[in-house]
Parts: structure tokens; C-alpha cells; sequence
């Protein structure tokens, strides 16, 4: 019978079936500096990590952005993260990073840079935003504490099956949109509750044309349409791009050979299916306080929710672009990598910026290059302040918050209420678009300007 | 250990938004706190000050079973959201549809999510918009919930309700099957000799 991609993955890792769930295998357990719950709990059982050697840590949501010394995290319980998190690491021999290894990041940047993200993998983290990984052609999901604690205390996991959905985006994407304007309309088209019980495959012509790195941004934001997983099959740039990564397979054709049976087979049924024309987007902002609030910038302020329209401070008919902002934030793990940074530079380049602005590579691999290429220089020029990998103002967990009112132009994720501080408002969009917002002071057609 | 759950009466509180997301339920800056201190505080810390809403009102205030909107739970999958929903003494949430991790962390927190109709939920919140104090009890034996507006048969995943029944503890169960993972584990490691341990 004909397969889908998630299928085959699922069918090969059931260990067990008890009352409607499976008891699946883990091939991958990503763990950071949150993850103190399910650690407690693992020793308070009086257990070790079953099989570090299927593990990797390295943290992310508490370490400070301004310098790699977790003495610099602005209060004592955040520091105490980055340390308890150390602690763990070495009390359970799981293979990790520290704040100042070069590979340290965002845990979701770090797994398919290191080659720790393989395809027909079941990858999980304590984390929602684990769907990114799915762009590798792996079944890649968050999941809670206590799943966390079952993942370190088995490696196995009880799920139920998930429906399927495909969304097959085909045509040429126009200049100026990005793969983050693919999923904001996506999301906007669907709803954020538009895939919930479902494993999104993104398939069609401008996702099979879309680099390795933009089908990470397209994966990363599945969650914000409610879908379990996201995920891409993998094809040759796959392959390119796992090649000589540090845990990849040594015999790596051998790899290619199995990944290449992995694609969904022709004739198979998904629960869902729905289309869409990328020659039709435009570049995308959110306006209101659910992703699923996205327009194209040419649009206007609708008139409902009206309680997203409160907190946002903004009134019914404005155009989107008269929108005036306070604050600049490029990162996260869905626009932190390098492809990111080079659509952000090139916007920034001999402009200024007009509000506070500042960067957030995704990992110290990330930053290293992007130094090597100069775009350091070019944003530090353009008055971007440059920082340390982490998740900092996506989720304000180090202490990297906007102010009540403080209006952010943000590459992250969530444009939830309280997202990146108390009272702060997020409105979402691509490292270009952010860069055109930082040096027009307005949310900007970046398209009008490069 | 899972906490037990056959039956629980109790005020419910209506909540009407959709999309109602765990960084509502529970601000980011909390998810540090030790559980040992209860997270009972926290439940929507920040939305509370608005004057309007639920918790501040004198008898939804005191309820211990919600009543909300569809994608209730959305976004982060901080199992500190159901963390505050215990620690507060809220023992289910009944919507139309739920987040998926936020269902799945319900449900080891002693938490029963319960999936009704949208136009249920509906009628229900606003009955109880009427008829402030008014308790409904979802029987998870039986598979129901009782409230004024009528009774109506739900479903969780019955692997998940048998836990919850008899309080069993999954890494426990799970442990039991270890001779079985590990025949897993060496069948899948020799088919793909390529995949490597991590060191």
C-alpha cells in the first residue's frame, strides 16, 4: 500500500501497541536548559538517562546574549539555569555542549547544523518549535516535561497516530518573499488551529526549490497552525546539505541509500490536502496576537479580534505600513541562521537604523560565519547591536524582554500577548522585512527598498 | 506517579477567546520556579489584570473546571500551563478543540482535557455566564460530562483514561517492557549499522 513519508517513519519505530497508542522509539532526544522538571523527576525516581548516547544538550532559553559568561545573566535564578543545566548534562554523561563552546545555539539550529537531525529519524525535544527538524525528512515534535522524563527514563515515547495533511505550495515565489512569508500565509490561510491532530508534509514545486535553511524557517512555524509535525521529504539538497556535518554518517551513501526510500510513495491518501500559489505572496506581517493574524504589508488593520486590536494599540483601517515601531529583533530558530543574516545585511547595508535594533545568531557556528563574511561589521555600521547565540527576545527567558507598549518588529515565532515582555507588542515577519522596519522606523515594504 | 481520576464535581468558569496560548496560562518568566512551591500562582498571572476577567470575578473565581474556546492550549509545550491548572485545584478543562502537547500534558497531570462540539461548549459557557456557581461533573469512567444544558458522552485516548483511572505510572509500564525495547533496539541498530551513537 502506498505510504506517506510520516507513515513509513511512524510504521519503522512502533515498538509496542497497547489501547491505541504506540510505544515509539526515539532515534534523537535534544535537551536544554529548560528541561530541569524532567530531570528532577528522573532522579527523584532514582534513574539515569536510559541512553545518553541517543541524547544531546546544549542550552538555549536562559543563557544571556551580551557574553558567553553565565554570570552575566541579569538575575541569580536565571543563571542558576545555565549551571543546573551543566549539572545534569555531566551527572548523566549525555553528550552536550556549554555557553562557550562554539557549536552552543538554539537547540533547533544546532541539531540539523551538527548532523544530529537525520531523515526517517523520530527526533523530540521539550520544546513546540521541534517540528523545524521535520525539514530534514525526520518525524520531529515537542513535547512536555513528563514526556521528556519518559523519553530520558526509556527512550520511547506512547503516542497516538496522527492524521495527515499535505500542503503543496507550487509556483515561483515573487522577489522579496521569503520562506517565513511562505508560512505566515500558510498559517494565515489555515488558522492556527487550521492542522491540529495533524503531521503536515509541505510538498510542490516551491518547497522542492526551496534551500535547506528556508525549508527549517517553513517547518519551524507548523506548530503555529497547530500541526504535531512538519516535515519535507528529503531529496539531493538533503543529502548536500548533511554531508560532512559532524555526526553524520560515516558511511554516507549507504544513508542516501535508505533516505532515498523514504519520499511519500505516489497514490498515497492524506486526511487532508491544500494547496497553494507562492507566486501569489507577498512579503507578510502580523498585526494582532496570534499568528494566524497575518497580512500582506500592502494590507490594512482589520477590524476583529478586537481585543488583539487593544493590545496591539492599533485601530481598524490603518494601513499596515503606517505602522510606526520601537524596537528590532533578528533571531530565534525560525530566522537565526545564516541565509537570515545575509537577507538582513544586505537590507541593512549603508543604512541606519532608526530604533534600538539587534541581532541573535542562532548558534556560535552561525555567528562565527557570519563574522568570517562581514556582516558583523555591516550591521554594527548600520547600528544593530550584535549578540550572543540563543533564544533571547523570542521568548525573553535570559531576561531579553521588550517594554510594556514597546512596539517590536520581530523575525521569531509568536506574536502572543506577553511573548517578549509584559505589554509587549510582536508583529512577525522576515529578516529582511525586519531590517527595512529597523531602518524606515515603520513596517516596510521591503521590496521598496532593496 | 499519575494522579488518579475517576470522577470530579466542581463551579466551572466560562471562558470565551480562542487561541488561548500556554504563554497566557503561564508567563515564560515563571517556568523557573521549583515545583515544590506550587505553581498555583502563576495560572494566568499576567491576563488576570484585567479586571473582567474570570479569576477576578467572585464566584468563577473559585471554580475548578473551565470552559473554553477551540485551540485552547495552544503554542508552547511548557507542561508548567497544567502545573498551574493543578496547582490551582482546576482538575479539567473542557473545549472544542485543544493544543496538542498542552492534551497530552493534561493528561499526565491528573488534568482531564475534554473535546466537546463548539455549539456545546458554547451553550454551556453561556448558561454558566447566567447561572454563575452552577458545578458540572465529568465522569471519566463513564465517559461523560453532566452540566445543566445536558449530558454528553467525550473521549480521551483510552490508553491515557486507563492510566488515569487506575493512577498508573507510565515510565513504570513502560519499564515492564524493557526486554521488548531492547530487542527492538538491537533488530533496528543492525539494519542500520550507518547510524552511529552519539559520543
Amino acid at each position: 500500500m502506498a505510504r506517506s513519508l510520516f507513515e513509513k517513519i511512524w510504521d519503522r519505530h512502533v515498538i509496542a501497541r497497547r489501547a491505541g497508542q504506540c510505544l515509539l522509539y526515539v532515534d534523537r532526544h535534544l535537551v536544554h536548559d529548560g528541561g530541569f522538571h524532567a530531570m528532577n523527576n528522573l532522579a527523584k525516581r532514582g534513574l539515569k538517562v536510559r541512553r545518553p548516547q541517543n541524547t544531546f544538550g546544549t542550552p538555549d532559553h536562559y543563557v544571556p546574549s551580551v557574553s558567553r559568561n553565565p554570570a552575566d545573566a541579569p538575575t541569580a535564578e536565571i543563571r542558576r539555569m545555565v549551571e543546573t543545566y551543566s549539572t545534569n548534562m555531566k551527572r548523566n554523561a549525555v553528550p552536550h555542549v556549554e555557553i562557550d563552546d562554539a557549536r552552543q545555539g538554539i537547540v533547533h539550529i544546532v541539531g540539523p547544523e551538527q548532523g544530529l537531525t537525520l531523515p526517517g529519524m523520530v527526533l523530540v525535544c521539550g520544546d513546540s518549535h521541534t517540528s523545524t527538524h521535520g525539514a530534514l525528512g525526520a518525524l520531529a515534535f515537542g513535547i512536555g516535561q513528563s514526556e521528556n522524563e519518559h523519553v530520558l527514563a526509556t527512550q520511547t515515547l506512547w503516542q497516538s497516530p496522527q492524521k495527515t495533511m499535505r500542503i503543496s505550495i507550487d509556483g515561483v515565489r515573487p522577489k522579496g518573499v521569503s520562506a517565513k512569508d511562505v508560512i505566515l500565509a500558510v498559517i494565515a490561510k489555515i488558522g492556527a488551529a487550521g492542522a491540529v491532530g495533524h503531521v503536515v508534509e509541505y510538498a510542490g514545486s516551491a518547497v522542492r526549490a526551496m534551500s535547506i535553511e528556508e525549508r527549517l524557517t517553513l517547518c519551524n512555524m507548523s506548530i503555529e497552525a497547530g500541526a504535531r509535525a512538519g516535515m519535507v521529504a528529503p531529496d539531493d539538497s538533503t543529502f548536500q546539505y548533511l554531508s560532512g556535518r559532524p555526526f553524520a554518517p560515516e558511511d554516507f551513501d549507504q544513508a542516501v541509500a535508505f533516505w532515498k526510500t523514504l519520499p511519500t510513495d505516489a497514490g498515497a491518501v492524506f486526511d487532508k490536502e491544500v494547496s497553494l500559489d507562492a507566486a501569489a505572496l507577498e512579503p507578510m506581517v502580523t498585526w494582532g496576537t496570534s499568528p494566524e493574524n497575518a497580512l500582506p504589508i500592502s494590507g490594512v488593520v482589520p477590524a476583529k479580534p478586537e481585543r488583539a486590536l487593544d493590545y496591539m494599540g492599533l485601530t481598524a483601517g490603518m494601513k499596515l505600513s503606517d505602522i510606526k515601531i520601537d524596537r528590532v529583533f533578528i533571531g530565534s530558530c525560525t530566522n537565526s541562521r545564516i541565509e537570515d543574516l545575509r537577507a538582513a545585511a544586505a537590507i541593512a547595508k549603508g543604512r541606519k537604523a532608526k530604533v534600538p535594533a539587534m541581532v541573535v545568531p542562532g548558534s556560535g557556528l552561525v555567528k562565527k560565519q557570519a563574522e568570517a563574511e562581514g556582516l558583523d561589521k555591516v550591521f554594527r555600521e548600520a547600528g544593530f547591536e550584535w549578540r550572543h547565540a540563543g533564544c533571547s527576545m523570542c521568548v525573553g527567558m535570559n531576561g531579553d524582554l521588550g517594554k510594556p507598549q514597546e512596539r517590536i518588529a520581530s523575525t521569531s515565532n509568536r506574536n502572543f500577548e506577553g511573548r517578549q515582555g509584559q505589554g509587549a507588542r510582536t508583529h512577525l515577519m522576515s529578516p529582511a522585512m525586519a531590517a527595512a522596519a529597523a531602518v524606515q522606523g515603520y513596517l516596510t515594504d521591503v521590496r521598496k527598498i532593496s | 506517579m499519575a494522579e488518579k481520576f475517576t470522577r470530579f464535581t466542581a463551579v466551572a468558569a466560562p471562558y470565551d477567546p480562542v487561541n488561548v496560548d500556554t504563554d497566557q496560562i503561564i508567563p515564560a518568566r515563571f517556568l523557573k520556579a521549583p515545583r515544590e512551591n506550587g505553581y498555583g500562582g502563576f495560572l494566568f498571572h499576567d491576563a488576570r489584570e484585567r479586571p473582567d476577567f474570570f479569576l477576578n470575578h467572585p464566584v468563577f473565581g473559585k471554580a475548578k473546571i473551565l470552559v473554553a474556546n477551540t485551540n485552547f492550549g495552544c503554542g508552547s509545550s511548557r507542561e508548567g500551563a497544567p502545573y498551574a491548572f493543578h496547582d490551582a485545584g482546576f482538575r479539567s478543562v473542557i473545549a472544542p478543540s485543544f493544543g496538542d502537547i498542552f492534551f497530552n500534558n493534561c493528561m499526565k497531570n491528573g488534568i482531564v482535557p475534554v473535546r466537546l462540539e463548539e455549539k456545546i461548549c458554547l451553550s454551556i459557557r453561556e448558561y454558566l455566564k447566567h447561572h454563575a456557581g452552577t458545578e458540572l461533573t465529568v465522569d471519566l469512567q463513564a465517559n461523560r460530562v453532566t452540566t445543566p444544558v445536558g449530558t454528553f458522552e467525550f473521549a480521551v485516548p483510552p490508553f491515557f483514561r486507563e492510566m488515569l483511572l487506575e493512577g498508573v505510572d507510565e515510565i513504570g509500564l513502560t519499564l515492564s517492557l524493557l526486554p521488548q525495547i531492547e530487542a527492538f533496539e538491537k533488530d533496528y541498530a543492525a539494519s542500520m549499522p550507518w547510524l552511529a551513537p552519539l559520543s
